[in-house]
């Protein structure tokens, strides 16, 4: 596909495309395209293949996309660097959905309570904790 | 059909248009590129019967993948798919609202690229419309959360909210003086892109620039969509600022530049999408500095619109090899301009 007659001629000049991802992700990651040599030691891992999609973080490296949501659990550890590189922060803040937000709701709930059940006990209120304790009950089989 | 480029829009002396787009994922499919066909249609038929929630507007579903080339280039020239959407050989579709504002490409880089694109500087109204399409369609399917990292993506540049908030203006001003430089520079600074008419890897033609946010994570989205007016609306006033400096400088001088172009276009035979931009740029700073009285502005976003190469091509309904376009971009010039002047 091309727009105008110069586009397609600065892309065919250009070669491959003007940017390449691939490139992109790699600098960003602090390595070359070859990995292999370039590889620092310390973060290196044997490769752990996700088991809906299929891929590697090689992969991702090489891609510059994550291939499922699970892949994201899957490397998460390696995420934080690459999430401070690229957006200076780790979480997120914004939009939730409704859906998740009233299950993120109860589970903070159950902690708070499972807080408020230990001080409960180390104080000796058994009737209070036993109040407590239900309540979790409750929450736990709604959740 | 009230389309976004053919209404104006507040502050439309500078700026284009305001857009806002929202990548999303279903939570039990993988990325698209990931994707056997199967999947793809299913998420296809998800999204589309999730859409049809939405009360407030009436939708058309295309599917891209047997669309002819031209009908996805004019597509791509009314920023209502990208440029690899239309390239895309797997199962992708476009959903749209019948005045065009609110789109959704599906199976693009995530499931859902949900978009909203308002005439002027609307960015906040664009976030708006977009945030209650989203909240329609998360009720009818399970988005890819994580209650650290927020929406998951395919690609890590777009994780947390997902959001990606933009605004074409218009700079000639700027540019003329060079000082357009000097403000892309502290926009970088600040973590605000700097792009041409067509977004990533596209030149700024016309003097048409788009800004828009990097940093998805950590800022929710009002924060997101606020900093982007905040920087356009620092531009804006610079950009007003320069025209009439430059106009009071040298009146006629400026004058006879803009009646030029006006002159050029309104009666050359032929002429390149390169030359018709530089044009249309002077034409648009014309009508909105007063100079030139007899167009309406509205016509100025159908013109960028109409003179691109596959726009030409749609409405031939031909092929066109690039002189018989140089030829047809004149003669489309020169009608729109007369048509406007018989209405006003």
């Amino acid at each position: 596909m091309y727009l105008c007659e110069k586009c397609a001629k600065e892309k065919e000049s250009a070669g491959m495309g003007v940017f390449n991802i691939n490139d992109f992700f790699s600098l960003l990651m602090g390595l070359g395209m070859d990995a292999q040599h370039s590889f620092p030691q310390s973060i290196y891992r044997p490769p752990v293949r996700c088991s809906v999609c299929g891929m590697t973080y090689d992969d991702f490296q090489r891609a510059g996309k994550m291939g499922c949501a699970e892949c994201y659990k899957l490397y998460a550890e390696n995420l934080p660097p690459l999430l401070k590189k690229l957006h200076g922060a780790v979480q997120h803040t914004g939009k939730v959905p409704s859906k998740i937000a009233s299950q993120l709701d109860c589970e903070n709930e159950i902690e708070k309570l499972k807080r408020m059940l230990e001080e409960a006990i180390r104080n000796e209120e058994y009737e209070k904790a036993a109040q407590i304790r239900d309540k979790i009950r409750d929450l736990e089989s709604r959740s | 059909m009230a389309m976004w480029f053919k209404q104006k829009g507040p502050e439309s002396d500078v700026v284009v248009s305001s857009r806002v787009r929202l990548a999303r994922n279903l939570s039990r499919y993988p990325f698209p590129f990931k994707m056997d066909e199967k999947q793809q249609k299913e998420v296809i038929e998800k999204v589309v019967s999730a859409v049809k929630k939405d009360n407030e507007r009436t939708y058309r579903v295309y599917d891209i993948k047997n669309m002819d080339l031209i009908t996805k280039v004019s597509l791509v020239e009314k920023h209502l798919i990208s440029r690899d959407m239309a390239q895309a050989q797997n199962f992708r579709a476009l959903i749209i609202s019948e005045e065009q504002n609110v789109s959704l490409m599906v199976n693009e880089e995530d499931h859902i690229r949900l978009q909203c694109i308002l005439p002027g500087m609307q960015i906040s109204e664009a976030w708006k419309l977009c945030d209650t399409v989203d909240t329609v369609i998360e009720k009818e399917v399970d988005y890819a959360f994580d209650k650290n990292l927020g929406y998951l993506t395919s690609c890590p540049t777009n994780l947390g909210t997902g959001i990606r908030a933009s605004v074409m203006l218009h700079l000639p001003a700027l540019t003329m003086t060079g000082y357009v430089g000097r403000i892309f520079e502290a926009c970088s600074k600040l973590g605000v892109a700097v792009r041409g008419l067509y977004g990533e890897n596209s030149e700024a033609s016309g003097d048409m620039f788009q800004i828009s946010n990097q940093v998805t994570l950590g800022q929710n989205e009002e924060e997101i969509v606020k900093s982007i007016e905040n920087i356009a609306t620092q531009i804006i006033s610079q950009e007003r600022m320069l025209r009439e400096e430059l106009y009071k400088q040298n009146k006629t001088r400026f004058e006879d530049k803009i009646m030029r172009s006006y002159g050029i276009i309104r009666n050359a035979r032929i002429m390149s999408s390169e030359e018709a931009m530089k044009l249309l740029s002077d034409v648009r700073l014309g009508v909105y500095m007063g100079i030139i009285k007899d167009i309406r502005p509205e016509t100025l976003n159908e013109m960028l619109v109409a003179i691109q190469p596959a726009s030409l091509q749609k409405r031939c309904k031909t092929d066109l090899n690039p002189e018989q376009r140089d030829i047809i971009r004149a003669e489309v010039l020169r009608n729109i301009f007369s048509n406007t002047q018989d209405n006003s």
